[in-house]
């Protein structure tokens, strides 16, 4: 057994959460985008708890990569943005598909890779797409996506339309080079697009703290790029969506890019192998207080929302993910036709004659 | 018609695809008012404006991550790796991301993308700016490979790189830019997946790409005067590949060789032997054989890259070898 801190990071101090902002309770949000957004944190969750079952039953394969206790970024950023604007997520992009309006049972088909699923079963829970939509993709390289982003928000503006790219990505990201070659890039031609960090305090099994040089480890690279520096308590939706609407609309006004550093808490481990044991019991008891969702309910509460409103909202959304379970464990899982194909934009994937 | 560079060509190209679609954009290291370190681009952003022939920073993931952006959200995209030496450091956004994309998302999204780069050797750069990569592309699924040799061929095969809705690596041999033609008038518009057959024979077939196809040709004429008869195909285009007209041409001559200016292990020829030894073994007269650059790094002095090269005496000495030991003479 370590007794030591440098090898054993559950016995460092914990990081613990900021207090609820209860000034919030009189935010200048609509009722409706309120309540439309608790809908979506439940969602989110039953949508992460359900993928965790599937997995556990071994209809879920590979990995999965949950947001359980994050899933305030997704449902803040999901309420701000317009049908027209372009999400990028990671491989944890659940979430940020669900909160574009990926039908949750064509998402947990993809994860069970079924041929009904959102990529008919070719990209799996690490790549979730639905351009249509707007979510332009999960990508599971560390910082790829934000220079893709980019070029989402380049082409917008080349285009002469209002569109914002959003790209959310992981603290551990501030690490690697992508990340700083498209901060520059972003800021050098003005683009309409908005970073947005969740951090949530472990680039994977390691705290983020013993392995950046700089506290915060988004904000601080801000100024280093002509960036403002924005931290914000990303387990409360409504700071999150305050923040967002105003990120996304400076972008969209020509106002160029904005990097958001959002402080959270995964419930869970990295992944389906990690138990996330290197973390101290009191920190993961302290963000359990501060889980969004009891948070949010609360919030809902003070601003005078009736109980048997919400409850009616957890029921409808316990339907929505059993009838996606259903809808999933339905699906044939793909054959040949499906293997060979989309390769190339002929449909095949043929590269000789 | 006009006579043109190479290098000049590359505009050329580039010029005639823009003027015909307005929403076509450049991207790339010094491509503007420098014209590329190549002076490949000169001229463009006095027509195009630099709106439309974006400089970028030396920043090579930024610069594929914008075009493949860009281009799954509706804009055709040219983008420049100075020397393709650097993919190296956007691997991951050409080999994982614009390549793979397609395929994941079970085709939601289309990448209209052609990534420039001046790739191989013979111009003394050493190690670090002088590879033939070309097998690096080739080997990912989702990429198109093209390499021409020639000016007009750089024309033709840019119109219809850029035309192809998918992403297509497009090598501009460095020891080629100089090298002049006459190219017709009007536009030019070739086919991706097509060989050319640029000098008929009866013995040998030689394939060969980019800066080996002079020297392969150059071979040829004095294996003629020896007596053989080479027919010398311009392979052009790794990814759709050809093998119609390869497998036509060994059909007829019975022996198979391929210049290779990639270093030894995995290059395009090797693929293209095997190719030829499932489908056409019943044709053969002899073994099947590979001249590539040896497996080193490319040295920078002169003499050793010389030696490092496929040269055409080397070309012409192994075929002449081969064709001596098969008919005993």
């Amino acid at each position: 057994m370590h007794t030591d801190p440098r090898y054993d990071y559950a016995l460092r101090e914990p990081r613990l959460p900021p207090p609820v902002d209860h000034t919030l309770n009189d935010a200048p949000i609509d009722l409706d985008v309120r309540v439309g957004m608790y809908r979506s944190l439940h969602l989110l969750r039953g949508f992460g708890k359900r993928a965790h079952d599937l997995f556990l039953q071994n209809l879920v394969k590979g990995t999965t990569h949950l947001s359980l206790g994050m899933e305030a970024v997704a449902t803040g950023f999901g309420a701000a943005l317009q049908p027209g604007d372009y999400t990028f997520a990671t491989y944890r992009g659940h979430a940020h598909s669900l909160a574009r309006g990926m039908d949750p049972g064509a998402a947990l088909a993809e994860l069970c890779g079924r041929s009904n699923g959102i990529l008919g079963g070719k990209g799996g829970s690490m790549h979730l797409t639905d351009a249509a939509k707007g979510m332009m993709g999960s990508y599971a390289i560390i910082g790829a996506h934000l220079c893709i982003a980019n070029g989402a928000a380049w082409s917008a503006q080349m285009r002469g339309t209002d569109q914002v790219a959003v790209a959310f990505f992981g603290d551990g990201t501030s690490n690697i080079g992508a990340f700083h070659e498209a901060l520059n890039l972003a800021k050098v031609w003005n683009l309409p697009v908005v970073f947005v960090c969740e951090n949530n305090l472990y680039m994977e099994y390691t705290p983020i703290d013993i392995v950046t040089a700089v506290s915060p480890p988004v904000a601080g690279r801000a100024s280093a790029y002509g960036l403002e520096e924005i931290v914000i308590d990303g387990n409360d939706p409504d700071r999150v969506y305050l923040t967002a609407v105003q990120a996304v609309g400076k972008a969209r006004s020509g106002g160029g890019p904005s990097l958001i550093e959002a402080v959270t808490y995964r419930s869970g481990g990295h992944s389906r192998a990690d138990p996330g044991k290197y973390r101290p019991a009191e920190e993961v008891g302290a963000w359990a207080e501060h889980d969004p969702v009891p948070l949010y309910h609360a919030r809902l509460l003070s601003a005078g929302v009736e109980e048997d409103r919400l409850e009616a909202i957890q029921e409808e959304v316990a339907e929505a993910i059993d009838s996606a379970t259903s809808f999933a464990q339905m699906g044939a899982e793909p054959g040949e036709a499906a293997l060979m194909s989309e390769v190339y934009a002929d449909g095949g994937s043929a590269w000789r004659n | 018609m006009a006579e043109l560079t190479y290098r000049e060509a590359v505009a050329y190209g580039i010029a005639q695809e823009m003027r015909r679609e307005p929403s076509l954009v450049m991207l790339g290291e010094d491509i503007g008012p420098a014209g590329g370190v190549f002076k490949t681009t000169v001229g463009l952003i006095d027509e195009f404006g630099p709106e439309r022939i974006r400089d970028t920073p030396i920043s090579e993931q930024a610069i594929l991550g914008a075009a493949m952006g860009a281009a799954m959200t509706g804009v055709p995209v040219i983008a420049e790796i100075m020397f393709s030496d650097f993919f190296a450091v956007c691997w991951d956004i050409l080999a994982n991301q614009i390549a793979k994309s397609r395929y994941m998302t079970d085709g939601q999204v289309s990448f209209p993308i052609v990534i420039r780069t001046a790739n191989g050797g013979g111009v003394r750069f050493g190690a670090q700016h002088s590879q033939s990569v070309e097998n690096w592309a080739m080997m990912i699924p989702g990429l198109k490979v093209v390499a021409p040799s020639t000016p007009e061929d750089v024309v033709g095969l840019m119109a219809a790189s850029i035309r192809d809705p998918d992403p297509v690596v497009f090598f501009e041999h460095k020891a080629l830019m100089g090298a002049k033609a006459e190219i017709p008038d009007g536009e030019i518009v070739d086919r991706l997946g097509t060989a050319k057959v640029l000098r008929e024979g009866a013995d040998v077939t030689i394939a060969a790409l980019a800066a080996m196809v002079p020297r392969a040709l150059e071979a040829a004429e004095r294996l003629a005067q020896d007596g053989i008869s080479a027919e010398v195909i311009d392979v052009r285009s790794l990814v759709p590949l050809d093998t119609r007209t390869l497998l036509g041409s060994v059909a007829k001559t019975g022996r198979f060789f391929t210049v290779e200016e990639n270093p030894r292990l995995c290059g395009w020829g090797a693929e293209l032997v095997s190719i030829v030894s499932d489908e056409a073994f019943w044709d053969l007269d002899g073994p099947s054989i590979r001249i590539t650059t040896p497996h080193i790094p490319l040295p920078a002095a002169a003499s050793l890259e010389d030696l490092a090269l496929p040269s055409v005496d080397r070309i012409y000495e192994t075929v002449a070898k081969s064709v001596e030991t098969r008919s005993g003479a």
